[in-house]
C-alpha cells in the first residue's frame, strides 16, 4: 500500500530557482496532495499556538478552488477565523462557504461534542431510554467537560463525515488539548472504560438488584465498590451506575465505532500534516508527534512550519548590518574629515559624480521627493558641520536625518537576521532528527486572518516552495 | 500579595516561561517558592534544563538572595493515591483500584475529578506548614492550563457540584473553592501583542469574572523591541531611495548607484519596514484592547538570544522591576 507522501515530495536540491534554501530538507508539496482524489482525510495536528486551525481552513479552501468537493472540521476556532468562514454558529452540520472560486466547494463545521453525543445517544437507544440518558447528571457532565470528550467527539464525528461520503476531501483541525496526541488515545481510553471491568462492576449491583446480587460477586469487586462509593459519594456512584445500566446496549457500538475510526486514520487515503512554528516547544512537540505517528501506523504527509521568517536582503548579515548601523549612528567619530573624503572619493558611491542623481530610479522631475531629497541632504550636511564645530551644539529638535533612519532599517534587519538563524537552527535540529519529514515552511505573516482573501494567501503560501518574501517597497 | 498565583494564557504564549520566572522572582531574598505543572508535558523540567521531575518536590534554582524555588509536576494519579492514604488510609487498595480501571476513571473520565485532584494538591501545599506553624512555601506558582480551559479548571465547585452533592469529593471541592475564589489566589493571564491571544485574553477575563475567580494580572510575552519609532515609521514613508541608498553607501555597505550593492539593499529594508510598520501598527491595537480591561499590564522583553536558563533569570528581574512580586 503506498503511502501519500513518497509521490508529492521532491528533493529541494533539484530546485533550481531557490538555491538559497538553507538545507536539503525534502519539501512538502501540498497541491499534488490536494489534489489526489484519493486523499480524503487531511488531519491536522500539533501543539497550540501554532496556527493548526488556520492551516486546516486555508487547505480546505485551497482544496476546494482546486476543484474537490471538501468539507473542514474545525475544534474550536478563534471567532475572527470562523466568520472569515462565515460559520458564527455552533449547529454542528456542515455549512457551504460562500464566496469560494472555481468549480469546487467548500463546507466549514465546528465542532459542537454534546451535540454530537447527544446525537449519538439518540440514534442508538429508544426515546424512553434516550430520555433517561440525556437527562442523568452524570452523562451531563460527561458530555459536555470530560477532558476527553472533545477529543472523542471529533473522533466520532469524522468517522460520520466520512460514512456520508458527500465530499471528497474531509480536512480536520484537533482539538488543543493537554497533550497534542490526545485525541489519538481518548477513543481508546474511553472505549476500554466502556467495555472494562469497572464497567461490569458497577453494572453488577444495578443488574442484580443491589444487596441481594453481592453474593455473586466476589469480595473483592464489592470491597471495590465500596471504596469507589467512598472516592465518589454514594449518590454520584449511583448517578454512574444508572448511567452505566442505560448505556450498556450502546457500549458495543462505541467500541466498534472507536476502532472504526482508528482504522481510517490509518488507511492510506488519510494524510496527516503536523502543524508547528520555528520555535523549540512547538518542534519539539512535532517531533514527538512524528514519533509518535510513525509508532502508530498513521500515514504522515509531512510538517507545514508557519510563521517562517524570510529577508529580502539575506546576503547582508547581522553582524554587518549592526556594525552599519553603529558607524551611521556616531558621525562624530566615524565620519572625520578624512574618511569622509575618503567615502566620497570612492566612486562606487552615491554624490562621487553629478550623474549619480539621475541614475538613481527614484524621481521624476520636479517631484517633491527630488526637494525632499535635497532639504534632507542640507540638513545632513548642516548637522555634520555643527557636529565638526561643536559637538554638543546639536539642537535637540533637529529634524532626523535619513543617517537616522538608516541606522534604524539597518538595526531592524540586523534583528531579522538574527532571527532567521534562530529559525533555521531550531528547524535544523528537526530535521538532523527527522530527516525524512518533508517540509512546507509558510512566510510569517503581520497580521491575523480575517476573511477567505487571507486564507486564500496562506493556502499560496503554503503552496509555495520557501517561504515568500516581502513585497518590494514602494517607491518613496 | 496573593500566596497561590495561577499562570494561564493561549498555548504559545510562554505561559511555563512566565509562571517559572515569576516564581524565581518571588523567591528572591530568602523566600520559598512552589512551582508547580499540572498537564503532565514536564515543561519545567525542560526549562530549568533538569530531566524529567518525579512527583516530589524537589528544588530546582536557587534565586538571587538564598531564595529557593521548588517544583512539582503533579501526576492525577499518584495525587489520588495520595488523597486516599492521607484520607482513608487506603494506600494498599490503590493497586487493586488500578487494575479494575477505576484510577484511569477516576483521573482521567470521570468529568471534574481530575482538576479537583489537581487544584487540591495545589491548594494542599499553599496551605501546608511546618512544625513551628509557618508555612512551608511562602508562594505557590501554578502553571496552569490554557486560558480557553482555565475557567472550567479552576471552577471545580460547580463542575462538580450538580454531580457529587455529598462525600468527600464534594468536601475536597469545597475547600478547593474556599482557597481559589479567595484574596489567597491570583490568576494571571499570559497573551502576546497579536489578535488572537489578546482576543482569548478578553473572552478568558470574562469567564473569570462571571465565575468570580479573582483575575490578577495580564502580562505581554515577547514584546518585540521598538526599533522604530512613529518619526522613523513617517519618514519612512515619504524618504527617497536613492538618499538612504547613500545613507548606506556612507556607513561601507557599497555603492550607492541603480545596480550597486548599497542600491539593491534599499528595498527589501525599507520593504522591511513597511511590515514592521503594519506590526507596530496592530500592536498598537491590541495594547489599547488590553488596556481596556482595567487591569494591571506588564510586558516582558522577546529574548533575542531565545529562552534559555540565563533568559529566565533575566525576565524574573523584569518582574521584579515591574513590581509583581
Amino acid at each position: 500500500m503506498s503511502r501519500p507522501e513518497p509521490a508529492h515530495t521532491h528533493d529541494a536540491a533539484r530546485q533550481p530557482h531557490h538555491p538559497q534554501h538553507l538545507s536539503p530538507t525534502r519539501v512538502l508539496d501540498l497541491d499534488p496532495l490536494l489534489d489526489d482524489p484519493k486523499t480524503r482525510i487531511v488531519v491536522c495536528c500539533g501543539s497550540g499556538g501554532v496556527g493548526k486551525t488556520t492551516t486546516a481552513a486555508a487547505l480546505g479552501l485551497r482544496a476546494a478552488e482546486r476543484g474537490r468537493k471538501v468539507v473542514v472540521l474545525t475544534i474550536d476556532p478563534a471567532r475572527r477565523l470562523a466568520q472569515s468562514m462565515g460559520i458564527d454558529s455552533l449547529d454542528n452540520t456542515p455549512r457551504r462557504v460562500k464566496g469560494v472560486e472555481g468549480d469546487g466547494e467548500l463546507h466549514a463545521m465546528m465542532l459542537d461534542m454534546k451535540r454530537t453525543f447527544d446525537e449519538i445517544v439518540e440514534a442508538h437507544a429508544d426515546p424512553e431510554r434516550a430520555a433517561a440518558i440525556l437527562g442523568n447528571p452524570f452523562y451531563q457532565s460527561l458530555s459536555a467537560g470530560f477532558a476527553g470528550t472533545q477529543e472523542y467527539m471529533a473522533m466520532e464525528k469524522l468517522g460520520q463525515l466520512r460514512a456520508k461520503d458527500e465530499w471528497d476531501l474531509i480536512v480536520v483541525d484537533t482539538p488543543p488539548s493537554r497533550s497534542a496526541l490526545d485525541f489519538l488515545d481518548a477513543p481508546k481510553r474511553l472505549g476500554s472504560f466502556l467495555d472494562g471491568k469497572l464497567i461490569r462492576v458497577l453494572l453488577a449491583p444495578a443488574k442484580v438488584g443491589g444487596r441481594a446480587g453481592m453474593k455473586f460477586l466476589n469480595v473483592g469487586m464489592s470491597m471495590m465498590t465500596g471504596a469507589l462509593g467512598k472516592l465518589l459519594g454514594g449518590q454520584l456512584l449511583k448517578d454512574v451506575q444508572t448511567f452505566v445500566a442505560a448505556m450498556d446496549s450502546m457500549f458495543g457500538g462505541f467500541r466498534t465505532r472507536a476502532d472504526a475510526t482508528y482504522k481510517l486514520l490509518q488507511a492510506p487515503g488519510t494524510a496527516f500534516l503536523v502543524v508547528a512554528a520555528p520555535e523549540r516547544d512547538a518542534l519539539r512537540e512535532a517531533a514527538y508527534f512524528v514519533e509518535r505517528l510513525a509508532a502508530e501506523d498513521m500515514p504522515l504527509a509531512g510538517l507545514v512550519l508557519n510563521r517562517v521568517h524570510g529577508s529580502g536582503a539575506d546576503r547582508l548579515s547581522a553582524e554587518r548590518a549592526l556594525a552599519a548601523a553603529e558607524n551611521l549612528e556616531e558621525p562624530r567619530i566615524v565620519d572625520q574629515e578624512g574618511g569622509k573624503a575618503g567615502l566620497r572619493n570612492s566612486p562606487d558611491t552615491y554624490g562621487s559624480s553629478p550623474s549619480s542623481a539621475s541614475e538613481a530610479p527614484a524621481p521624476d522631475e520636479g517631484s517633491p521627493a527630488t526637494t525632499d531629497m535635497e532639504r534632507t541632504t542640507d540638513t545632513e550636511d548642516t548637522q555634520r558641520t555643527a557636529a565638526a564645530d561643536e559637538p554638543q551644539s546639536v539642537a535637540p529638535h533637529v529634524e532626523r536625518s535619513v543617517d537616522q533612519l538608516t541606522a534604524s532599517l539597518l538595526r531592524l534587519h540586523s534583528e531579522r537576521m538574527q532571527l532567521l538563524s534562530r529559525e533555521q537552527r531550531t528547524r535544523d535540529r528537526f530535521t538532523a532528527l527527522h530527516p525524512e519529514v518533508a517540509v512546507a515552511e509558510v512566510a510569517a505573516l503581520p497580521g491575523d486572518v480575517h476573511d477567505l482573501a487571507g486564507l486564500r494567501d496562506i493556502g499560496n503560501r503554503l503552496a509555495a516552495h520557501r517561504p515568500e518574501l516581502p513585497d518590494p517597497a514602494v517607491d518613496a | 500579595m496573593s500566596r497561590l498565583q495561577v499562570v494561564s494564557g493561549k498555548g504559545g504564549t510562554g505561559k511555563t516561561t512566565v509562571a517559572a520566572a515569576l516564581a524565581l522572582a518571588l523567591a528572591t531574598e530568602g523566600k520559598r517558592t512552589l512551582l508547580v505543572e499540572v498537564e503532565g508535558r514536564q515543561g519545567i523540567a525542560q526549562l530549568f534544563e533538569t530531566e524529567a521531575l518525579p512527583y516530589e518536590e524537589r528544588k530546582i534554582a536557587v534565586a538571587p538572595g538564598g531564595g529557593e524555588v521548588y517544583a512539582l509536576a503533579i501526576d492525577p494519579e499518584l495525587a489520588l493515591l495520595d488523597y486516599l492514604q492521607m484520607f482513608y488510609k487506603m494506600g494498599g487498595a490503590g493497586r487493586a483500584l488500578k487494575k479494575l480501571g477505576a484510577i484511569d476513571f477516576a483521573t482521567t473520565i470521570a468529568p471534574g475529578l481530575r482538576d479537583v485532584l489537581l487544584t487540591g494538591k495545589a491548594c494542599e501545599a499553599v496551605r501546608r506548614k511546618d512544625k513551628s506553624g509557618r508555612f512551608v512555601y511562602d508562594y505557590v506558582v501554578m502553571d496552569a492550563p490554557p486560558t480557553g480551559r482555565i475557567t472550567r479548571f479552576l471552577n471545580v465547585n460547580d463542575e462538580v457540584a450538580g454531580l457529587a452533592k455529598i462525600g468527600p469529593i464534594h468536601n475536597q471541592a469545597q475547600a478547593v473553592m474556599r482557597v481559589l475564589k479567595s484574596a489567597e489566589t491570583a490568576v494571571h493571564l499570559v497573551t502576546l501583542l497579536e489578535e488572537m491571544p489578546v482576543q482569548e485574553t478578553v473572552d478568558g477575563i470574562a469567564e473569570l469574572r462571571g465565575a468570580r475567580l479573582p483575575v490578577g494580572r495580564i502580562i505581554v510575552n515577547m514584546v518585540r523591541p521598538e526599533v522604530l519609532d512613529a518619526a522613523d515609521l513617517e519618514l519612512v514613508r515619504s524618504v527617497p531611495r536613492a538618499a538612504v541608498a547613500k545613507s548606506l553607501s556612507s556607513a561601507g555597505l557599497g555603492g550607492a548607484r541603480r545596480g550597486g550593492n548599497a542600491e539593491r539593499l534599499v528595498d527589501p529594508l525599507l520593504a522591511q519596514a513597511d511590515e514592521y510598520a503594519e506590526r507596530y501598527a496592530l500592536e498598537q491595537e491590541q495594547r489599547a484592547v488590553l488596556d481596556e480591561l482595567g487591569l494591571p499590564v506588564h510586558e516582558l522583553p522577546l529574548l533575542s538570544e531565545g529562552m534559555d536558563l540565563a533568559g529566565l533569570y533575566e525576565l524574573a528581574r523584569e518582574l521584579r522591576e515591574q513590581g509583581l512580586t
